[in-house]
């Protein structure tokens, strides 16, 4: 007996078997995404007043990515189409293409990590914040032992509440300049990580799970782009049947940046 | 039928697959037939055994935990100078420790519910019959399938792992409600969670191939109305694992990044641990995990219980010799307690402070969702009348099914309305009200699954004489150990306490006297002597299962023919045990899944894919 409707579609549901499944996979990312994104909704939702951050993150270099993924998602369709009319060099073309965009996008987001992780609000012993990217700390600083001193490029403010909303019109008027304390004025010190604000926690999750998603698209692409090509030679509309899963699945991912991108860097 | 066996004369996994793409191998050998094979078959009783000893593992824990429970500190007889030599000074003097017993509460309900009876419920029987019911060469993704399986391993052996780990096992309940279980000093949390999601991703992958099995592969004329209740059940199932279990997934990342990266997801502002402020950002929300954890853990128990009822019904058909009564009421209430089994997840949280107009919602959707419950339940009861009933092993347990399921369903009504519920919560009487769903509910539909479907994997029947000894024992075993928890639960006993109640109840009637609602009496605190060595017994007649199932299987009675049963539905009608790719030729089905004793027919059964004369 054989195995039925891996290349033609089904005649009543018009859905080859992979392409259901992928359908179906997607179903449950919608469902694993939704998830965290109504944990964002409670989170903010349950923030004391004011201390729900806005602007963060930078919009151009967050602008800049949403683009870069888009375009991915075209060359995609270019190639899955290229597939469709037989033209395998266009093929390759494109989902080149589309593997380079995927790399530049995790670099991107990469060096936006980067930036959170040198960033550093330090409660003084004085009661106020200082708060900026570390420039250096000197080769004896230990905050256990109260010795040394860090310098931060940054500023300083009376309450904590000032350090949330970075759109408000006065936060472009905040004059940054290197600071240096010693570490005998430190009361606390502590990175942008996931562990300093809910918000952080559920953007490093969010965008951390998505650029997982983003990988292992690339992943599968890659391999769909190199020795899984090989199909092309002997089963050509099985291949592009492949092409056309893994291109749904890319085109999931670069949807849920689409709703990332306003939730995390502009409301 | 002798024809056919003729015809179609049983394959082994190595003769030549008929244009299979993902064998091109003869002779694939022992790890690719019996291992790593693609095969739904082979797959299936691959998740059958790994869930059975899971079961078997879950209730002995269950078996040190009863000990304890009825006597505190008293060392445990055999076990306990092992269980103290493997686990040190969580189990001193072989006796348990709170802290193990803990642990082992948690491993117990989680290994239950995650390890065993879906495992076994859902994707052991639907891998089984599911290809073999909609007449399909296997199932839709024979890869998929077996990665399914590969996760699940995986995340079992990562939980039974955290055992051994420093500080033992997941302490915080099968439910691990934050910020207890972020702030409990093990890492067995983070086996937990990590476990979780092999667990979850297995069962995703799962849910993905059946119903892409359902949908595509259905073969010609099985229309979805002529699909046995069974695929409707595993079918809907399917749908709820699909849709409930990744909210769970990312739960569990987000608790994963409360233990590892020190997130406070769920750990509110203010947060004190041992009297100290804990070192954390807050601002989490702790009702967040209990609304991720119940929106998977609600529909999760219609995937423990619809599958049952697809197997309760697929035999009950069988041994009455009556169409279900029925059929599409059948089908339509398993889709409406799969739409609604979404609704009602918050039942589960009077007790959080969420508020009562919430509350009154969930409550009046927890009372709609029992309606359709009723419905299935009533159709099978109906299907009796005036039959004349074969009464072998699969349908004794499946027989049993319907009180027992009964009681656990009408025993939940009290819980499900929220005034009631104040009372009730978190007593014993919870834990024999979803017991009796579970335990001799779904369990016994399975213990029925497994004598019926049996002949058809191995060519032989189990033994009948300890299939009854294995009936009668676990039903009245099981209602001796549930049955007094009512008791228990009414009278104010909470769960969880590591001894039993024996210090809070001694504490609270000493310091008031009688008039102290809640202090436990002494006939309470005794029925645990009685449910322990209720336990042990029903540990002792699963015995005659255990080894009848082993031995049966090249020993037992050969069967006569493909169909033992004289069933209607295709799974019968292929060769004994199905070949690789399970019909030599797709089948061609006629008629409805259950024309049993339709008159003016020569023999009391017709099979689907039987043309019409």
């Amino acid at each position: 007996m054989d195995f039925p409707y891996i290349v033609e579609p089904r005649r009543d549901t018009g859905l080859y078997n992979a392409k259901l499944g992928i359908w179906l996979f997607l179903a449950s990312e919608v469902m694993l995404f939704g998830a965290l994104f109504s944990a964002y909704v409670l989170l903010r939702v349950g923030a004391d007043p004011g201390m729900w951050p806005h602007g963060w993150l930078n919009v151009y270099i967050g602008t800049a990515n949403t683009i870069v993924l888009i375009t991915s998602s075209i060359t995609t369709v270019m190639a899955w189409v290229s597939c469709k009319q037989r033209q395998f060099g266009r093929f390759k073309f494109f989902h080149a293409l589309t593997i380079l965009l995927a790399m530049t996008f995790v670099c991107i987001k990469s060096y936006e990590y980067h930036d959170k992780f040198t960033h550093y609000e330090i409660t003084l012993a004085s009661g106020k914040f200082a708060d900026g990217h570390l420039v250096e700390k000197s080769k004896d600083f230990d905050l256990a032992k109260k010795t040394g001193r860090v310098t931060i490029h940054g500023y300083e403010v009376e309450h904590e509440v000032e350090l949330m909303d970075m759109q408000r019109p006065e936060a472009r008027n905040i004059h940054r300049e290197e600071i240096t304390i010693p570490a005998t004025d430190i009361k606390k010190m502590e990175r942008y990580g996931p562990w300093h604000h809910t918000y952080l926690a559920i953007y490093f999750t969010l965008t951390g799970l998505h650029a997982f998603h983003v990988i292992c698209g690339a992943l599968v692409i890659g391999f769909l782009w190199g020795p899984g090509s090989r199909m092309w030679k002997t089963d050509p509309e099985r291949f592009t049947n492949r092409i056309e899963v893994s291109g749904l699945f890319w085109h999931f991912v670069d949807l849920v940046w689409i709703f990332l991108f306003p939730v995390l860097y502009l409301l | 039928m002798e024809k056919l066996v003729h015809t179609f004369p049983p394959r082994r996994e190595h003769e030549t697959a008929h244009g299979h793409d993902d064998h091109a191998h003869h002779d694939p050998g022992f790890w690719r037939t019996y291992i790593f094979s693609p095969d739904h078959k082979v797959i299936g009783i691959q998740y059958g055994l790994t869930s059975l000893g899971f079961m078997l593992f879950g209730f002995f824990l269950m078996l040190l935990m009863r000990w304890q429970i009825s006597k505190p500190g008293v060392p445990i007889p055999l076990f306990g100078p092992l269980l103290e030599k493997v686990l040190g000074s969580a189990a001193p003097h072989g006796a348990l420790s709170p802290d193990l017993y803990n642990s082992f509460g948690a491993m117990h309900g989680t290994i239950m519910v995650f390890l065993a009876v879906v495992p076994l419920a859902f994707v052991a029987f639907s891998n089984l019959v599911i290809p073999l019911q909609i007449g399909a060469p296997d199932m839709a993704f024979p890869r998929l399938n077996m990665a399914s399986y590969q996760a699940f391993v995986i995340g079992g052996v990562v939980m039974l792992t955290s055992f051994f780990i420093p500080g033992g096992a997941a302490q915080a309940g099968w439910t691990s409600y934050s910020p207890l279980a972020t702030m409990i000093p093990t890492d067995g949390q983070i086996f937990w969670l990590v476990g979780m999601v092999f667990i979850i991703t297995s069962g995703l992958l799962s849910a993905v191939n059946f119903i892409a099995t359902v949908i595509q592969l259905r073969a010609p004329g099985m229309t979805w109305m002529r699909l046995p209740f069974f695929v409707w059940a595993q079918f809907v199932t399917s749908f709820l694992i699909l849709l409930a279990f990744p909210p769970l997934e990312a739960a569990a990342v987000m608790q994963l990044m409360d233990k590892v990266a020190h997130t406070s997801f769920f750990l509110p502002t203010g947060l004190a641990v041992g009297g100290q402020l804990a070192n954390v950002s807050g601002g989490g929300s702790p009702l967040l995990w209990q609304h991720l954890f119940w929106f998977l853990g609600h529909p999760e128990v219609y995937v423990l219980i619809l599958p049952a009822m697809g197997i309760a019904c697929e035999i009950i058909a069988c041994n009455t010799r009556k169409p279900i009564w029925g059929y599409k009421s059948l089908v339509y209430s398993a889709l409406a307690i799969g739409f609604l089994s979404f609704l009602v997840w918050a039942h589960h949280m009077y007790l959080t402070g969420m508020g009562t107009k919430v509350a009154v919602f969930f409550q009046t959707t927890t009372m709609i969702i029992s309606i359709p419950s009723v419905i299935i339940l009533t159709c099978f009861l109906i299907s009796l009348w005036g039959s004349s009933i074969r009464f072998n092993t699969p349908m004794l347990f499946a027989l049993a099914f319907l009180p027992m399921f009964g009681m656990g369903g009408l025993t939940g009504l009290p819980l499900g309305f929220n005034i009631s519920d104040v009372h009730l919560h978190d007593t014993y009487y919870i834990i024999a009200h979803f017991h009796y769903v579970v335990a001799p509910g779904t369990i016994f539909a399975l213990f029925a699954g497994i004598y019926f479907w049996f002949p058809k994997m191995t060519g032989r029947m189990m033994n009948e004489f300890w299939g009854r000894v294995h009936f009668w024992g676990s039903l009245v075993f099981m209602n001796v150990v549930f049955m007094p928890m009512f008791k228990q639960g009414m009278a104010g006993m909470l769960r969880r306490m590591a001894d039993g109640g024996a210090n809070y109840s001694a504490a609270v009637n000493s310091k008031a006297g009688a008039e102290v609602i809640g202090g436990l009496s002494r006939n309470n605190m005794e029925l645990h002597t009685w449910i322990l060595w209720g336990a042990c017994v029903l540990g002792l007649v699963q015995i005659p299962f255990i080894i009848n199932f082993f031995w049966s299987i090249k020993h037992g009675k050969k069967v006569d023919s493909d169909n033992p049963w004289n069933a209607t539905t295709l799974d019968w009608q292929t060769a004994t045990p199905p070949p690789h790719s399970n019909f030599p030729e797709a089948p061609r089905v006629y008629r409805g899944p259950y024309e049993y004793s339709v008159p003016g027919h020569d023999k009391d059964f017709t099979p689907q894919n039987e043309p019409p004369k």
